[in-house]
């Protein structure tokens, strides 16, 4: 029973214990023994702890990506894709891509479609976190609405602006027809796919970004706004001198998340245009998902090819934002 | 003494706990065990077997769910279904490759695509008897003389009139019988206020078997996607969406969408399935077949599934299987269900008997002829798309027709090399 006391003791102040049998070798010995012991269980358990979300990122994002990097290094089809023995072909799907007459459309879309809705959906969602920043009655209300796209299904909202922008019996051009303007086929030309589909994300994207920068301007001190006030400063001014830079840091993280968001939007062209008339709004996304599952012959180790150009550029702006984050942790 | 006593507890529980996990352990293998046993005996009554069709749809209270009900029950089987979205068929049978279903419906144009992956049993395989069978229907099934399941049914497309629309603009359809004369018809109900055509020519296999019709109908064929007569089809189209004869909607409408179209009564003409025969019949509308360029009927594309019986590690399965669709496929029961044609000469019989206005449809059927013909086997899917993409891009105007076909016949030349 002594015995059993004592070590328990151990475990508990083991380095006073320690020190207090340095002379009883004999008795020392074994106790050492145990606390090693107890260094490799710890080390276990710090595995074991870190285990599930090491499985978690194998499973759903190391081995996702290297099936991704080689179905796109290898010649697919249907009846490889079942029994495993497509060739090797190197970069050949790569080149197969970057000299396919889509490729140059979809990087020219693709880079519209996300430079055009990020910069609007920015300025008006600035415009409108500083519009409610001004507590007024029923703003709180009024923001909440404004959320509305954003708590929407994307299916939902897709649908909905196909629905009003049909060119014979869509609501927008009946509102247009009542002023005289001819009709536009905004989905089945090749002029307009793009601006309507960029209407959509536009609409669907601002709430993200004045839930964003609303909160950002609640970090800027009042202080700041009430010496600009006492200096005589105008509206524009206090905007110009004091909100927009000290909001930067909040921008710059608003305008980076938004890019990641918006080069990725599949679902909204999808539903509106699949990326038509022709290739007229198809962006990589599209493409990537027209040749893999769009038609009646899957074309897998380009999708994946176009898919992992995706990715590369999805991810040199993830580490532009991680480093500027750090910078910002920094300063 | 309390030292020892402590230690003759512990192994006891040990002991005790070292049973109940192996009591628990057992218990488990045994309820494994007990639901891996397979059916004992190899007799052919009883069994379970699977089937996977594109009809989510059709719940488990439609008349076809009733079809494979009775010949599960004929056969004192359970058949399992499994319904899943017509677009994802490949996928999905791609991803459950070691595991696919006793029976797959297949929508005919994809079979050769999973035949040519390995996925389905041949008639000689699996000991179909398809002689039966209408061979225009079933030579979608057809690669290099094997056959790959059987058709559950037909359907086809053919030209919906309005009679009202047409009588107020004063056409008769006697004088519609080919290009010339549709377009002239068209220009008058426009000219009466109302509006001429509705198809889809959306930017899915759904368009380019709307299109063929025409394009097979001008004499053009799909080997060949820049030839003069198929510039004559696709001019025809472009021509009347510019020309306001055809909405501007038909560029991105359904076959769905633009049946609503029809249904508003507006319209002259729509071009659709004889899937919508009785919606059409309620509404009072009739049908001509697709006229050719110069006269005469155009061939239509078949449409409808193909029962096929993909591949079983046990073979054994094939025997039951194969009763399972000789029993969906003989007769009429299953066209019945699914408002299709019968695949037979004595099933087309006995719908005819049972309902005399669907002479019209059996026989546009029998004019009918299969996509994946003419030897284009998987082909076809490279094929259509860039069929449909050109139809897409000549009728938004952002190519011409001829152009918009000459891309379309490069691009399908540099996919088929």
């Amino acid at each position: 029973m002594s015995v059993i006391k004592t070590v328990d003791r151990s475990t508990a102040r083991g380095s006073a214990r320690e020190a207090a049998s340095a002379s009883m070798d004999a008795a020392s010995r074994p106790l050492r023994d145990k606390r090693r012991g107890q260094g490799a269980k710890a080390q276990l358990v710090a595995w074991a702890f870190l285990a599930p979300v090491v499985v978690y990122l194998v499973l759903f994002y190391a081995y996702p990506l290297y099936r991704n990097l080689d179905l796109s290094f290898r010649d697919y089809t249907l009846r490889s894709f079942i029994d495993g023995t497509a060739d090797f072909v190197g970069f050949d799907n790569y080149v197969e891509v970057l000299t396919s007459s889509t490729f140059g459309p979809a990087i020219l879309n693709t880079a519209v479609f996300t430079l055009v809705s990020i910069a609007v959906q920015f300025v008006i969602g600035l415009a409108l976190a500083v519009f409610f920043f001004r507590k007024f009655p029923l703003s709180s209300t009024l923001r909440a609405l404004f959320l509305v796209p954003w708590l929407l299904p994307l299916l939902v909202s897709a649908s909905v602006w196909a629905w009003m922008l049909n060119s014979d019996s869509g609501v927008i051009n009946s509102l247009l027809g009542a002023v005289g303007v001819p009709q536009i086929n905004w989905l089945t030309s090749p002029q307009w796919a793009m601006v309507s589909v960029l209407i959509a994300n536009i609409w669907i994207g601002i709430p993200f970004n004045l839930v964003l920068l609303y909160s950002g301007l609640q970090n800027i001190p009042d202080e700041v706004y009430e010496a600009a006030a006492l200096d005589g400063a105008n509206a524009w001014q206090v905007f110009r001198r004091i909100t927009f830079p000290l909001l930067r840091p909040v921008s710059a993280i608003t305008l980076l998340l938004g890019l990641v968001y918006t080069l990725k939007v599949f679902d909204i062209i999808w539903i509106m245009t699949r990326g038509g008339p022709g290739n007229s709004s198809t962006t990589l996304a599209i493409w990537s998902y027209r040749l893999g599952f769009g038609s009646g012959s899957p074309e897998l180790s380009p999708a994946a090819a176009v898919a992992n150009l995706l990715i590369l550029l999805a991810f040199a702006f993830g580490i532009v934002y991680i480093r500027l984050q750090s910078r910002m942790a920094r300063a | 003494m309390q030292y020892s006593e402590r230690n003759i507890v512990i192994t006891t529980t040990h002991r005790v706990r070292a049973g109940a996990a192996l009591l628990l352990a057992t218990a488990f293998v045994g309820t494994l065990a007990a639901c891996s046993t397979p059916t004992p005996g190899g007799d052919t009554a009883g069994g379970s077997y699977t089937l996977w069709d594109p009809y989510p749809d059709r719940d488990a209270s439609s008349t076809w769910a009733k079809a494979i009900d009775a010949c599960a029950a004929d056969l004192g089987i359970t058949i399992e279904r499994n319904s899943g979205n017509t677009g994802d068929t490949v996928k999905d049978m791609t991803t459950a490759a070691a595991n696919l279903p006793d029976i797959a419906m297949v929508d005919n144009p994809k079979v050769s695509t999973l035949a040519d992956a390995g996925l389905l049993t041949t008639a000689a395989e699996n000991g179909l008897d398809v002689s039966n069978i209408e061979p225009n229907i079933l030579s979608a099934g057809e690669i290099d003389d094997d056959v790959y399941g059987v058709p559950v049914g037909a359907n086809t497309l053919g030209l919906y009139y309005n009679p009202a629309v047409l009588e107020a603009a004063g056409v008769d359809i006697a004088s519609v019988t080919d290009y010339a004369s549709l377009t002239a018809a068209l220009e008058k109900i426009v000219a009466s206020g109302k509006k001429g055509i509705t198809f889809s020519a959306v930017g899915t296999e759904e368009g380019s078997f709307q299109f063929l019709p025409w394009f097979w109908g001008a004499g053009a064929d799909l080997t060949e996607l820049d030839s003069s007569e198929a510039e004559a089809a696709l001019q025809l189209w472009t021509d009347w969406v510019t020309k306001g004869y055809a909405p501007n909607s038909v560029i991105s409408n359904t076959q769905g969408t633009s049946w609503d179209e029809f249904l508003t009564g507006d319209f002259g003409f729509a071009e659709n399935g004889s899937w919508f025969k009785s919606a059409a019949d309620d509404a009072g509308y009739l049908s001509i077949q697709v006229p050719g360029i110069d006269g005469g009927a155009a061939p239509a594309p078949t449409g409808g599934e193909f029962i096929t019986i993909p591949v079983q590690k046990d073979t054994s399965r094939y025997a039951t299987s194969t009763k399972i669709v000789e029993c969906l496929s003989d007769g009429s029961a299953g066209a019945d269900a699914l408002g299709y044609v019968a695949p037979t000469a004595d099933g087309q019989a006995a719908q005819l008997a049972a309902d005399s206005s669907l002479e019209f449809w059996i026989g546009a059927v029998g004019d009918a002829k299969p996509r994946t013909a003419d030897n284009l086997g998987i082909s076809y899917g490279v094929i259509s798309e860039q069929l449909y993409t050109a139809v897409q891009n000549a009728l938004s105007g952002a190519a011409s027709p001829a152009d918009a076909l000459k891309d379309a016949q490069a691009a399908a030349a540099e996919k088929l090399k």
